[in-house]
């Protein structure tokens, strides 16, 4: 987020995109349901009736998959109705009018034609979001999780900035990041490309940095993203790999794939609290200590670096990750001595310009910290970019709308997005095993229309088979407003329904996210 | 600013201050139900009565503005009365099982009824009769215990945004429940147990902490939830190394005690009699246990035995920002770069 989540309270106009708050990040959907009674402008943009478009003055229901045309919509009406941050384009951005050339063609007419959405609404949100004083965008994988993810974010970052709303209190471009400690695994550089706080892997400063200071040798090209690595197991190239709390058997875009590639490896180590899908694939499996049961630091998605404390011992003989990851170093031949969490840690502000100021003192004292935080006496940054962007100018980049890499067709008539919900979480590992709530939703519930309902004669709670050109599971049906016609709607929660047997995994050629918010799918009633 | 006096002594606070809020800054103790600073004050429970020179009625401290040269006391005989017969008004209408009660120890009524000396009422009518409502898996409703200060009704409305629960009906009748008097499932509720941490009695029992510990008993540990990436601050309550209760942490600048489902009632996967407790190693396509050294040994063996171009780890968006970082050092030190974690997925 360039915004804190303390700042939304106080915005003018919320323009929620693509991000089922109320549901994946409950208390952000407090704050701008909050802020909505107290008279900000709340815009929601979703294929879905969410519960946020209950509370929303304006909710614009588009088609899955044309998050850009919209985007360009909004940023066609700002530049024809005179709503333009003069100043800011001139001051702070470049590429102005590259970007102005290729959304002349978005008339709100047009990107009704694409999205489904009225042209007038169209022309109202763009004027609630740019006459704001401070405006803020949401958005969460609803928007990365297209093949044409990485253009929605750019087509984001052209409408925030064509208005001026960046690097001010309150107005910013905010995706909302999914679990935890996210974030965290981020600026830790658990990245093929960059060491911690970003520093790229073939960079010659940061490449003697790292290696004078860990004494290894280290490796300069950057290696595979998560889906190379499946396909590189596939391909024979990766022989050995070691999964620390992920479960890529559930989460990952077109299980099939994944599956086979996780039963080929030659060896898989696998360190977790539960014998997950994944784990349960393993040549060995490490118990490893939970949340409560170690001390650490969690980076929130606003970029809080906070305090995780010790409440109980872990079970067993599970080790916290960082006991094991030490130990497996001194039988490979590291020399690492860590007594604990805030040796490592005063090692990563060491060697991370961002987090140089951030100590377990001053979070013990001072409740958490935002990076950057450059040095033991600055505050931290409640939001970015206050009076330039880190590669200096604000670039526009032209944006054009591509339908999504799978459109329904005869074969498959419906389009299926996924998502999560509010109970349940990731892939279940620990929600399933919630007593209170496994009991409270045991089951995924497939959400269909009620004129698909009736055109494919389902009922409500029927048992149906959805396929793809993936694969198929079996799921009850919920027939509910929440999804217009045509859409199917399923978490990623339950291993009994696993949507990822059927989602695409064609990725946005840049950041390499697998498209799992589209593809297309038939359904057929089943016998229970 | 403005000066007041408060029981003899001198406080200067801003002109938009109530007299409760002067008070809290001289540190002097006035009692409260209905009131919460993130909340509407209604002035509806009238527990916070002070005493003002010049002024004939008693006034209610959390919703009186405060006034230049303003003399207030908070502890006079007329004060101690009035707060007494309150009391003694709800305890008219209130089952006393305090010995079984989870509340005990942590409840308002019971602390201010000890304060004030009043363990049972003089008034004698009828009582409340309702049955509980047990119908969810993550807490009781007592209406019988309910003492209608609003806290929960006010939290769900202006809090959450669900607007699940209101008072409905008037005087001895009142109740807060849904709209049409169902069970929490039926409403807009979403759990999130709000409504339970501000609730200042036994009315609403959080089912994870029956019978687990009296709140005296309960060890105190701040910490960040395990869940989204919101990263709210939790309190979480611990007995003989479980978790027994978990609260929002309202010293958090993230949630400020605000919490959901999840965070709230969602931490007993710790417990469950499936986590892993000793390293496996496959043989013959079955899991063995092995000792730590044996399957170490094992995993750096295989480690050391490949090219780094031919070695892969994924990293945990749950783990520790230390670990993840060991995590990568681990690999890197090992000669590969092909390190990722699901942020993408
Ligand atoms: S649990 Fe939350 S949503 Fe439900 S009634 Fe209580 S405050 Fe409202
Ligand atoms: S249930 Fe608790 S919080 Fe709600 S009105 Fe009754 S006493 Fe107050
Ligand atoms: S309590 Fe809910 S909103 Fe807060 S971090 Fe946990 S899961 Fe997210
Ligand atoms: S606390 Fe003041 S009237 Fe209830």
């Amino acid at each position: 987020m360039t915004n804190s989540i303390g700042e939304i309270e106080e915005a003018g106009t919320l323009l929620v995109i693509g991000s089922n708050t109320t549901e994946t990040h409950p208390v952000i959907g407090y704050r701008m349901k909050m802020a909505q009674r107290k008279g900000a402008s709340l815009i929601v943009v979703d294929p879905r009736r969410i519960d946020l478009a209950e509370h929303a003055d304006l909710f614009l229901q588009l088609r899955p998959g044309t998050n850009e045309a919209l985007l360009n919509g909004l940023i066609h009406v700002i530049i024809e109705e005179g709503l333009v941050d003069e100043e800011f384009v001139r001051e702070r951005t470049e590429g102005y009018a590259e970007m102005e050339a290729a959304v002349k063609k978005y008339t709100p007419e047009y990107v009704e034609g694409i999205t489904g959405v009225a042209a007038d609404d169209i022309r109202q949100a763009a004027r609630l979001y740019a006459q704001a004083e401070n405006a803020a965008i949401f958005y969460t994988m609803g928007i990365t999780q297209h093949s044409s993810g990485t253009n929605n974010v750019l087509a984001i970052a052209n409408l925030a900035m064509v208005t001026g709303n960046v690097g001010k209190r309150s107005a910013g471009v905010n995706p909302l990041r999914g679990q935890n400690n996210v974030q965290g695994a981020c600026d830790m550089g658990a990245l093929p490309n960059v060491f911690t706080g970003y520093q790229p892997v073939d960079n010659r400063d940061a490449q003697s940095k790292f290696k004078k200071d860990w004494g290894v040798k280290l490796p300069t090209v950057p290696g595979l993203t998560v889906t190379e690595i499946i396909d590189g197991i596939l391909d024979g190239k990766i022989k050995v790999l070691y999964v620390m709390g992920e479960n890529p058997a559930l989460s990952d875009a077109n299980l099939n794939h994944v599956l086979e590639a996780l039963d080929k490896v030659d060896f898989l180590v696998v360190q977790d609290i539960f014998l997950t899908e994944t784990a349960a694939r393993a040549d060995v499996v490490l118990p490893a200590a939970a949340f409560a049961e170690k001390k650490g630091t969690f980076t929130n998605t606003e970029r809080r670096v906070q305090l995780v404390r010790q409440a109980v011992n872990p079970p067993g003989d599970a080790w916290a990750d960082w006991v094991i990851l030490q130990e497996l170093a001194s039988r490979i031949g590291l020399k690492w001595n860590y007594r604990g969490p805030e040796e490592i840690f005063r090692e990563i502000a060491r060697l991370t310009p961002s987090y140089a100021g951030i100590s377990y003192e001053r979070l013990e004292k001072e409740g958490g910290l935002q990076w950057p935080c450059p040095d033991a006496g600055h505050p931290g940054t409640p939001y970015l970019h206050a009076n330039q962007f880190s590669r200096g100018k604000g670039r526009f980049t032209p944006v054009e709308y591509q339908p999504p890499a799978e459109e329904p067709d005869e074969e498959y008539p419906l389009l299926l997005t996924t998502g999560r919900s509010l109970f349940h979480y990731h892939t279940g590992t620990m929600t399933r095993r919630s007593g209170a709530i496994d009991s409270f939703k045991p089951e995924e519930l497939a959400q269909i229309s009620r004129e698909d309902a009736q055109k494919f004669g389902i009922g409500d709670g029927d048992l149906v088979k959805v396929t793809s050109r993936r694969g198929d599971v079996k799921v009850r049906v919920q027939v509910t407003e929440i999804v217009p016609p045509g859409v199917v709607f399923m978490t990623f929660h339950f291993h009994e329904a696993a949507v990822n047997r059927l989602t695409s995994n064609k990725v946005d050629p840049i950041a390499k996210i697998p498209e799992y918010k589209v593809c297309a799918v038939k359904l057929e009633k089943v016998a229970p | 600013m403005v000066s007041l006096t408060i029981n003899g002594q001198k406080v200067e606070v801003e002109p938009e201050a109530t007299i409760l809020q002067a008070a809290e800054k001289l540190g002097i103790f006035i009692p409260t139900f209905c009131y919460d600073p993130q909340l509407t004050l209604v002035g509806a429970c009238r527990m916070c009565v002070v005493e003002v020179e010049g002024m004939r009625a008693l006034v209610a401290s959390c919703c009186t503005p405060v006034r230049d040269g303003m003399v207030v006391h908070t502890d006079t005989e007329r004060v101690r009365m009035a707060r007494e017969v309150n009391l003694n008004l709800l305890l008219a209408n209130h089952p006393l099982d305090c010995l079984t009660c989870e509340k005990n120890g942590d409840c308002r009524l019971q602390d201010y009824c000890y304060l004030y000396g009043v363990s049972e009422s003089d008034y004698k009518g009828d009582r409340k009769d309702y049955e509980l409502e047990d119908t969810n898996p993550f807490f009781i409703r007592d209406m019988n215990k309910c003492i209608l200060c609003g806290l929960c009704v006010r939290t769900c409305q202006e809090v959450n945004g669900a607007a699940a629960i209101e008072i409905m009906n008037r005087g001895f009748d009142s109740k807060v429940a849904t709209a049409f008097n169902d069970p929490l499932e039926t409403s807009p509720c979403v759990f999130c147990g709000m409504c339970v941490d501000v609730c200042p009695v036994g009315a609403l029992t959080p089912k994870q902490s029956i019978g687990k510990g009296r709140s005296y008993e309960l060890d105190t540990v701040k910490t960040v939830c395990p869940y989204c990436g919101t990263g709210c601050g939790l309190e979480l309550y611990i007995k003989n190394n479980e978790i027994v209760r978990v609260k929002g942490d309202p010293s958090s600048p993230v949630n400020r005690g605000q919490v959901c489902v999840k965070g709230h009632f969602g931490t007993d996967f710790l417990k469950n009699p499936e986590r892993l407790k000793v390293p496996l190693i496959k043989k013959n396509g079955e899991f063995v246990e092995s000792s730590w050294d044996e399957a170490l040994g094992l995993v750096a063996e295989k480690l050391k035995g490949v090219k780094g171009t031919e070695l892969a780890g994924l990293s945990s968006a749950r783990a520790t920002n230390e670990e993840n970082y060991l995590f990568q050092k681990l690999l890197r030190s090992l000669g590969t770069n092909n390190i990722d974690h699901c942020a993408r997925l």
